[in-house]
C-alpha cells in the first residue's frame, strides 16, 4: 500500500534553514494590475502565507495559463512558468509528477481553467496531481476586454452576447467534486483570514487541490461578489463550512441551518424549526462526495447562499507518489536498468 | 523423398490474409527465424486501420512483406516472388503486385462461393485458370490444420485459429528457416495456455511436414547467409528502435525520461515500449490528449527530465502552440513526429513524408525548430540520440521525423556498443551569472552556442520566471521594446541556424557523376536500390541523404550546385524541394508520388535513368 502523506503534505519538500519572511517571495517586478482589482488582494495574501509554509523558496513553482490572472507568477520571486491558454495544469503535471519535492501551484482563472482549459483541469483533478491550483473566479474574461466566462449567469450582456448569455454557467467546485478531486475549496479575496487559511489547508494537502477564489474585476464585472462582501448582506448570506461542525448561518430570527433533505440533497430551513439533531454536520472528509456535492449546489440561484470553505480533503495517493512507485518496483523486482542488457535483449546474432 | 534444393540469393515473401488470420504475427515469425539465420533483410507490415474489418473482404486484408538476401538490402522489395493468400480477398488485393511466374500459395478452404462472391470473383480463380501464368499451389489449409489438431483439447475455432501456423511451417520447410526460435516463441506466447501452445507448434510442425512430403512443393530453397560487417546483430523496427534510442539518450544525459503522450497510430508503440522500462527511471504518462502530452513534457523539461512527446501529424498540428512556447522558454524538448498519411486524419497506417513543412514552420510567429529525420529503421535509433543532443546543448524543442513506413519496417541492425554512444549530458545552472554575482540572467547566453543556462526548481538562488511573452535579452523580464524583440527573434534563429551538423556525403564511386540523386528520411533505402540498379545498367549517378533537415548541413548548397541535375524523390508533393529552391536557388527536379506506401526501387531506378538520358 502506499503509504499516504495526507496531512503531511509537505514531508516531502525541503524546509527553509532560515525564517522567511513576505520581502523573500516579493519579486523585483512592478505588479502591472488595474488599479482595484481583486488580484492584489490575493497576492498580498499569497505572499505573506508563503513564508509561514517554511517551505525552501526555490522548492516553490507557480505556473499558469492566460489571463489577467496568470500574471502572478511574475510577481513571485520563486520558479515559476507563465505559459499558455489553459495548458497550466498539464504542464504542471509533468512537473509535479517528476518531482516531488516541488511544492506547484497553479494560477488560473475562470476562462483558462473552465473554457479553454476545461479539459486538463478536470483530469488532473481526477489523477489527483500534487497541484494546488487556485482559481480567480470573476466571471468575465478581463484580459480580452469584457466577454462573458464559463462562470457568467445566464443573461450576462457583455460586448460578445448583447442580447444576454445563452449558456448556463460551470459551478467550479461542483465540476472539481464530480470530477473526485480530492481538496475542494472555495473562499473570497478580500477575506484575507479565511483566504490564507484556505490556502494553508491546500498546500497541506497531498494531491490536487482546488480553491474558487471569488475574485472582483472592478472593470468589467464590478460589484459580482458584493453580496458576499457588504456587512449589511454577508452574513445572511455566507455558509462557513467548518468540518465537524453542524452547518448554520443567518443571525437572530434569521438565523438558519442546512439539514439532509428527503430529495437526497440539502436544503436551508430556518433554524428555530429544526431539533439540534437534525442540523447536518459538515463532514469534509468523507469519502462519499454526494453530500459536498449537494452544498455546492445550495449557491443556486442566483447566490441565494454561499457556502464557503473546505467541502472536501480526503486521503488519496497523489500521482507522483504512484507514478514513483512503479519505477521503485519496476527496479526492485530486476534491479537497475542496464543498456547493454536492453540492447542486446532479444534474439541475437553474431557475425565475425 | 529427397527434394532438390535450389540455391537463391534473395526471396520475396508477401503473407497476405484478413486481419484477423493473424498475418502481421506470422510475418514477424518468419522474419525472426530469418533475421537468426543471419540474412539481411527488410519488411514491410501493410495493414488496415480498422482493428476487425468486415471478414473476408478486401478493406479487411493484411499483409506482411519480408525481403531476405545472402547480401545486404535496402528495400522490402517491389514485387513478391511468393504471396502466401490466406483468402480471396487476400489474393484479388495483392495479385496485381504479383509478376508472372511467381508463386501463389492458396488457402483453398477459404475459396467458397460466398467469400467469391464478397470480393466480386464470378468463378473460383483457382480454378478456373485465370492463374495460369503464376505457380499455383492449392492448398487447403484450414483443414489440413484442423486434421492435424483432431487429438488435442481445444475447440474447433482454436484448431482453425492455428492455420497461420501451419503457414509458417510450410514457408518455413520452403526455405530451410530455423524452427526453434518459433517454438520457444510459441511456449512463451501461450505459456498459460499449455494447450493451445502445443495444438500451435503441432500446426507449425505440421505444415513443415506438409512441405516435406506432399506433391505440390518439388523444391525447396536455399538463401545463404548475408555477409555483414562484424558484430552482434537483432532485428529491429523503427518505433523499437526510436524508444531504445530515447532510452539510451536518458542515459547518456544522466537525466530521467519523461514521456508525455496520447495514443495515435503509427505512434503508439513507442509509447507501448517506453512503458515497459521504468526500472531505467522512465516515466511514461498517458495524457488526456495531445496537448496535455507536450505539456507535461515540457513541464517535465523544466523540472530537469529528458522531456520528450511523441505523436503523427494530427498530433502535431495539435502540440503547435506548446512547441512555441518551448521555443519561448528556450527548454530541451523532442518531439517525435511518426507521419502517416493527411491531411486530417488520413490514412493512419499508411506511410507519408508530408508532414516536413508543419516541422519546420507550424508554428506562429518565428518560431525555428531543428528538425531531423531518420533514414532507416535502425536509424532511429542513433537519430533519437542527435535529437536529444541537439536539444539538451541548445536548450530547443527538436522535431525528429520517423514514418509508417520506417515505424513498423525493421531490418538487422548491429549493436552498438555503449561506449560508441555520445555523452550527451549538459550541466544545470547553479550559480548565479549576472556581472553582481548575485543575480541569475535566464537569457543570458553561451557566447558559443547561444544557448541560455537551465537552471532547475530547486536551486537555490536562481529562482527565475520564464513564459511565452517575450523577453528582455539576458534579464529574462517581460519586455515589450521593439529593438529587444528584433534582437530575440534574430537571437532565436541564430542558435538555431548555428547547430553544429555534420556534412552531406556524397556517394560517387566513380567521382565524376552529373546527376545528384538527394533524398531524406524513409526514401533512403528505395533511393539506394534505385542508385544501384542504374549503376549496374552502367550509369553514372551520385547519392546524397540528408537527416538534419533544420539546419541544413553547412555544404549542401555548395552540393547541389556542383551537379548538372539533382533529383529528389519525395513521398509529398515537392516540400524539401521547395525548401531548396528558396534556399538554394538551385531547380531540384521533383519526383512525388503519395500513394501511402514507399517507393519502390525499379520505378526509381526508371526516374534516375529518364533524368540521365533527358536533356
Amino acid at each position: 500500500m502506499t503509504d499516504n502523506l495526507n496531512g503531511k503534505g509537505l514531508a516531502l519538500i525541503p524546509r527553509a534553514e532560515t525564517k522567511q519572511s513576505l520581502k523573500d517571495f516579493k519579486s523585483d517586478q512592478e505588479v502591472r494590475w488595474c488599479p482595484g482589482c481583486g488580484d492584489y488582494a490575493i497576492l498580498a495574501a499569497v505572499q505573506s502565507f508563503l513564508p509561514e509554509l517554511g517551505l525552501k523558496r526555490e522548492n516553490i513553482v507557480f505556473v499558469s495559463g492566460i489571463g489577467c490572472s496568470s500574471r502572478f507568477p511574475y510577481y513571485l520571486n520563486t520558479y515559476g512558468m507563465h505559459s499558455i491558454h489553459g495548458r497550466a495544469p498539464a504542464i504542471a503535471t509533468g512537473l509535479a509528477a517528476s518531482r516531488p519535492d516541488l511544492s506547484v501551484w497553479v494560477i488560473t482563472g475562470d476562462g483558462d481553467a473552465l473554457s479553454i482549459g476545461g479539459n486538463h483541469l478536470i483530469h488532473a483533478l481526477r489523477r489527483n496531481v500534487n497541484l494546488n491550483i487556485l482559481l480567480f473566479n470573476n466571471r468575465i474574461y478581463g484580459l480580452t476586454k469584457g466577454q462573458y466566462s464559463p462562470t457568467s449567469e445566464i443573461g450576462k450582456i457583455t460586448k460578445s452576447t448583447p442580447m444576454g448569455s445563452l449558456d448556463k454557467p460551470f459551478n467550479p467546485v461542483s465540476l472539481a467534486l464530480g470530477a473526485e478531486a480530492s481538496f475542494v475549496a472555495r473562499t473570497i479575496d478580500s477575506d484575507r483570514k479565511h483566504l490564507q487559511s484556505v490556502l494553508r489547508q491546500a498546500a497541506e494537502h497531498r494531491g490536487a487541490s482546488l480553491v474558487e477564489i471569488y475574485q472582483n474585476c472592478n472593470i468589467f464585472n464590478d460589484g459580482a461578489f458584493d453580496t458576499l462582501k457588504d456587512p449589511s448582506t454577508r452574513d445572511e448570506i455566507t455558509i462557513r463550512l467548518e468540518h465537524g461542525q453542524p452547518i448554520v448561518f443567518g443571525t437572530g430570527d434569521n438565523e438558519r441551518a442546512v439539514r439532509l433533505s428527503p430529495t437526497g440533497g440539502v436544503e436551508v430551513v430556518r433554524r428555530a424549526e429544526v431539533a439540534d439533531s437534525e442540523i447536518l454536520v459538515h463532514d469534509a472528509h468523507n469519502p462519499d462526495p454526494s453530500v459536498a456535492f449537494a452544498l455546492s449546489r445550495l449557491d443556486e440561484p442566483a447566490f441565494e447562499h454561499v457556502p464557503i470553505g473546505v467541502f472536501r480533503s480526503v486521503d488519496r495517493p497523489s500521482y507522483d507518489q504512484l507514478m514513483n512507485e512503479q519505477v521503485q518496483t519496476a527496479t526492485a523486482d530486476k534491479g537497475p536498468g542496464d543498456l547493454a542488457e536492453l540492447l542486446h535483449g532479444g534474439d541475437t546474432w553474431t557475425i565475425r | 523423398m529427397t527434394k532438390q534444393v535450389q540455391q537463391l540469393d534473395r526471396v520475396i515473401i508477401r503473407f497476405a490474409g484478413d486481419s484477423g488470420d493473424g498475418m502481421q504475427l506470422t510475418g514477424d515469425r518468419f522474419t525472426a527465424e530469418t533475421a537468426q539465420f543471419g540474412n539481411d533483410l527488410s519488411t514491410l507490415p501493410n495493414f488496415p486501420a480498422e482493428i476487425r474489418a468486415p471478414a473476408g473482404t478486401l478493406p479487411g486484408v493484411s499483409s506482411f512483406q519480408l525481403h531476405f538476401a545472402d547480401h545486404d538490402i535496402l528495400t522490402p522489395g517491389d514485387a513478391p516472388n511468393v504471396l502466401v493468400a490466406m483468402n480471396p480477398a487476400a489474393l484479388k488485393a495483392n495479385l496485381a503486385d504479383l509478376p508472372r511466374g511467381a508463386d501463389i500459395i492458396a488457402n483453398t478452404d477459404e475459396f467458397t462461393k460466398r467469400n467469391l462472391a464478397k470480393v466480386g470473383y464470378d468463378a473460383n480463380p483457382l480454378e478456373d485458370d485465370s492463374l495460369k501464368e503464376w505457380r499455383l499451389h492449392a492448398v487447403p489449409l484450414t483443414s489440413l490444420t484442423v486434421r492435424a489438431l483432431e487429438g488435442f483439447d481445444i475447440s474447433k475455432k482454436d484448431a482453425e485459429r492455428a492455420k497461420n501456423m501451419f503457414a509458417l511451417g510450410l514457408l518455413s520447410w520452403l526455405y530451410n528457416r530455423p524452427t526453434e526460435g518459433t517454438i520457444k516463441f510459441l511456449e512463451t506466447k501461450f505459456a498459460r495456455k499449455p494447450e493451445i501452445a502445443k495444438a500451435n507448434i503441432a500446426a507449425f510442425q505440421a505444415g513443415w511436414n506438409y512441405g516435406e512430403t506432399t506433391e505440390s512443393f518439388s523444391v525447396s530453397y536455399e538463401v545463404k547467409p548475408a555477409t555483414l560487417p562484424p558484430g552482434t546483430y537483432r532485428n529491429i523496427s523503427g518505433n523499437q528502435a526510436l524508444a531504445y534510442g530515447l532510452i539510451a539518450a536518458s542515459v547518456q544525459a544522466k537525466l530521467p525520461l519523461f514521456l508525455g503522450s496520447y495514443p495515435i497510430t503509427p505512434a503508439s508503440d513507442i509509447l507501448h515500449e517506453l512503458s515497459k522500462h521504468k526500472r531505467f527511471g522512465v516515466r511514461t504518462f498517458q495524457a488526456e490528449d495531445e496537448i496535455a502530452g507536450v505539456g507535461a513534457a515540457l513541464g517535465a523539461a523544466f523540472g530537469g527530465s529528458l522531456g520528450v512527446t511523441t505523436t503523427s501529424g494530427p498530433g502535431i498540428a495539435l502540440k503547435s502552440e506548446t512547441i512555441g512556447l518551448a521555443v519561448a522558454t528556450e527548454l530541451p524538448l523532442i518531439i517525435v513526429d511518426v507521419q502517416r498519411a493527411g491531411p486530417s486524419t488520413g490514412m493512419p497506417t499508411k506511410t507519408e513524408q508530408t508532414d516536413l513543412l508543419i516541422a519546420m514552420f507550424g508554428r506562429n510567429g518565428e518560431s525555428p525548430v531543428p528538425v531531423l529525420a531518420a533514414a532507416t529503421p535502425s536509424d532511429c535509433f542513433t537519430m533519437a540520440i542527435e535529437a536529444a543532443r541537439i536539444a539538451l546543448k541548445y536548450r530547443t524543442p527538436v522535431m525528429l521525423l520517423s514514418d509508417g513506413y520506417l515505424a513498423n519496417g525493421s531490418e538487422p541492425w548491429r549493436i552498438p556498443e555503449i561506449s560508441e554512444l555520445p555523452d550527451i549530458s549538459v550541466p544545470f545552472a547553479t550559480e548565479p551569472n549576472g556581472d553582481d554575482g548575485t543575480t541569475y540572467l535566464p537569457f543570458k547566453r553561451d557566447p558559443e552556442t547561444l544557448a541560455r543556462p537551465w537552471a532547475v526548481p530547486g536551486t537555490p538562488g536562481l529562482e527565475h520566471r520564464i513564459g511565452g511573452i517575450e523577453k528582455a535579452d539576458g534579464a529574462g523580464n517581460i519586455s515589450y521594446d521593439p529593438d529587444n524583440h528584433d534582437r530575440m527573434v534574430r537571437l532565436r534563429q541564430a542558435k538555431i541556424d548555428g547547430i553544429d551538423v555534420p556534412d552531406l556525403t556524397v556517394d560517387d564511386p566513380d567521382g565524376d557523376a552529373r546527376v545528384l540523386v538527394l533524398g531524406w528520411g524513409s526514401t533512403y533505402g528505395p533511393i539506394a536500390a534505385a542508385v544501384r540498379r542504374a549503376r549496374a545498367a552502367g550509369h553514372k549517378v551520385a547519392q546524397a541523404h540528408l537527416r538534419h533537415l533544420n539546419p541544413l548541413p553547412a555544404n549542401t548548397g555548395e552540393v547541389l550546385r556542383s551537379y548538372d541535375k539533382v533529383l529528389l524523390p519525395e513521398i509529398n508533393l515537392g516540400q524539401l524541394a521547395m525548401l531548396l529552391r528558396a534556399r538554394y536557388l538551385v531547380d531540384v527536379i521533383s519526383y512525388n508520388r503519395v500513394r501511402g506506401l514507399p517507393f519502390k526501387a525499379a520505378e526509381l531506378a526508371a526516374v534516375i535513368q529518364d533524368v540521365i538520358e533527358s536533356d
